[in-house]
């Protein structure tokens, strides 16, 4: 096996893989936070523990009631969503016409509710969930040996954010999202149910965000604080890419999640904070971001 | 006139509470946390209140200078408040670099990037071999004040405390009813205006951004010292939460509102924590919402409506 500047090159497609693994979270997450910033003007700080309770709903719905990976994958974003849409009706509707911040300390205020009933429900340490059967195992391509589910969960992401980037770019829904986006009062004067589609926005983006939550949660230990730090690197994220464009939102989690596998090999020390690293530089010569439009 | 003679009397009663505070039968490190905290909220409030800069980062000055200052009087044996000073001028100096990146952007992006640029200094702290990781710098001794008197006395150390805070309480409120003060608020309200007024913006922003931090930093070794340690926990971003959270439910904007809310904040953490375990936290996130939610001027901001509404009615107006 050949080195690449003596390091292995099955080390470093090993932490390519995992960077790219890493990067179809960041996406997916970073996707939601755009999306709701765009529609609601609010930055949902909850979105970290709407990840968190994705995983859990999957892992309480498995280990209590038998329900497989695959009915997970579907009902744990839809109980999530309904829980958003709920949240969004009774707290976050009635911020939209102050500081944006006030959202932001809300939906603080509102994962660190999560996070402390969770941990008080299940206790702080990590719970495991089992691989489903038909992704278990590892496909050997030659150069190096896959691990099937990481495939699937990169393939997965990427679908989904794929179908959310064609969902607002390429129909007529999401032309009506934009527009609302952009001037909702005009779209409003045009018949169409602003708030609904502002509630159901919510809805869609925090279901995002426990979509990822359950395809996580085979990989890492399901646990209460597993999304509080997450967030903290996806907001980095969204601003090195800007909030203004979908398609930006997915390339800049996939590039930062690959760069952030890059320096665990180069220089383990570094990896949990080149991201942030990353940001302050392109805060000093970009400061809108890549995408950014202001 | 009447507010303000009003305003007078309650500073002062204050100011004798707190001298006899400890002789009452007050547990006096409880108090002593509590004017650190008091101090960190203050702090934060001269750029939440009075510039109207959220900052989700300040845990990061908090405990790094909490950090620095231990170091300094476990390892290089140096004396309390040269600890102190060094502590200050370090989150002085991060004040400066994180500001400086941190106010290119304002609002909602300056609340994302001063969170995550002290979540950069957290994994410092975490890895760096100085602070000890998680177990933190334990052993911290108070030492003495300039050779004078020995602060391992909690009486004595209580007075050092507590002067140390009001002296803070003062500066701050000299620093908002200076000309600077005046052009923090003409930014807070409309920071373009202020701009095409000729003020230079961004300087006035960091300016603000380095005295919260270098104060906030000053909190922090205050409390390393009083304690005798400084832990991890003070660099996380719960931290940052907490200091927002006193700020707001006291008031922000208010000279008073975040040592009231420092008090119920940290009130609360000390009766209730080893109670109720992790419901600790949900209250937390529950006033949070509430304070959002309910009443966004904080319990001072609220009262000080209430009693100007009900002062100034009966009294002749004064400038008719």
């Amino acid at each position: 096996m050949s080195d690449i500047f003596g390091i292995p090159t099955q080390v470093i497609l090993g932490q390519l893989l995992l960077g790219l693994l890493n990067g179809s979270f960041y996406a997916m997450l970073s996707l939601g936070l755009a999306v709701i910033f765009g529609l609601l003007g609010v930055v949902n700080f909850a979105h970290g523990a709407f990840y968190m309770l994705g995983a859990y709903a999957a892992w309480f719905l498995w280990g209590r009631f038998g329900v497989n990976y695959w009915v997970a994958l579907l009902l744990a974003p839809l109980v999530v969503g309904i829980l958003g849409v709920g949240l969004e009706r009774t707290f976050l509707k009635h911020l939209y016409k102050i500081d944006p911040l006030y959202g932001l300390l809300l939906t603080f205020g509102l994962s660190l509710i999560a996070e402390g009933v969770l941990r008080e429900l299940f206790g702080s340490s990590g719970q495991s969930y089992p691989v489903p059967d038909l992704l278990k195992g590892a496909l050997d391509v030659g150069f190096m040996i896959l691990p099937i589910y990481r495939v699937w969960v990169i393939v997965a992401s990427l679908s989904v954010c794929f179908l959310t980037w064609y969902l607002i770019e390429c129909t007529r829904l999401g032309a009506n999202l934009r527009a609302a986006t952009e001037n909702p009062k005009l779209v409003q004067a045009f018949g169409i149910n602003v708030p609904r589609m502002v509630m159901l926005t919510y809805g869609a983006g925090v279901a995002l965000a426990a979509f990822a939550g359950v395809l996580s949660a085979p990989i890492i230990q399901v646990s209460p604080l597993m999304g509080s730090s997450l967030v903290i690197v996806v907001f980095a994220v969204v601003v090195i890419g800007g909030m203004g464009s979908i398609l930006g939102a997915i390339l800049s989690g996939l590039s930062l999640g690959v760069i952030e596998g890059f320096t665990k090999v180069l220089y383990p020390e570094a990896s949990n904070i080149v991201v942030f690293v990353i940001m302050a530089v392109v805060l000093c010569w970009r400061p809108s971001g890549f995408f950014g439009k202001d | 006139m009447r507010m303000k003679n009003f305003t007078l009397m309650f500073y002062v009663s204050l100011l004798i509470m707190g001298l006899i505070a400890p002789w009452l039968g007050i547990y006096p490190v409880y108090l002593m946390t509590l004017y650190c905290y008091a101090i960190f909220a203050c702090a934060f409030n001269l750029m939440l209140g009075y510039s109207g800069m959220l900052s989700f980062g300040h845990a990061a000055y908090f405990g790094f200078s909490s950090y620095i200052t231990a170091h300094l009087i476990t390892v290089y044996k140096l004396s309390t408040v040269v600890a102190i000073f060094a502590g200050m001028t370090t989150s002085c100096l991060l004040g400066l670099v994180i500001g400086f990146i941190a106010i290119r952007r304002s609002g909602i992006y300056f609340a994302m990037i001063t969170l995550a640029l002290s979540q950069l200094v957290y994994f410092v702290c975490l890895q760096a071999s100085f602070t000890g990781g998680e177990n933190g710098i334990q052993g911290v001794s108070r030492g003495d004040l300039l050779g004078l008197v020995s602060l391992k006395d909690d009486l004595s150390m209580y007075y050092f405390v507590f002067l140390v805070f009001v002296m803070v309480f003062l500066f701050i409120q000299r620093v908002v009813n200076s000309p600077f003060g005046q052009v923090l608020k003409a930014i807070r309200e409309n920071e373009t205006r202020a701009c095409s007024l000729g003020y230079f913006v961004d300087r006035q922003k960091l300016l603000v951004f380095v005295i919260s931090s270098t104060l906030a930093g000053l909190a922090g070794s205050l409390k390393c010292v009083v304690l005798g340690f400084a832990a991890l926990s003070d660099v996380l971003q719960a931290t940052s939460g907490e200091v927002i959270l006193m700020t707001m439910l006291g008031g922000a904007g208010t000279f008073i509102g975040p040592v009231l809310g420092a008090g119920i904040v940290v009130t609360l953490q000390d009766t209730l924590s080893d109670k109720v375990g992790s419901w600790v936290t949900v209250i937390i996130g529950a006033i949070f919402v509430l304070c959002v939610m309910a009443f966004r001027k904080g319990i001072a901001g609220e009262v000080h409506a209430f009693l100007s509404r009900r002062l100034e009615k009966g009294a002749p107006s004064e400038n008719p």
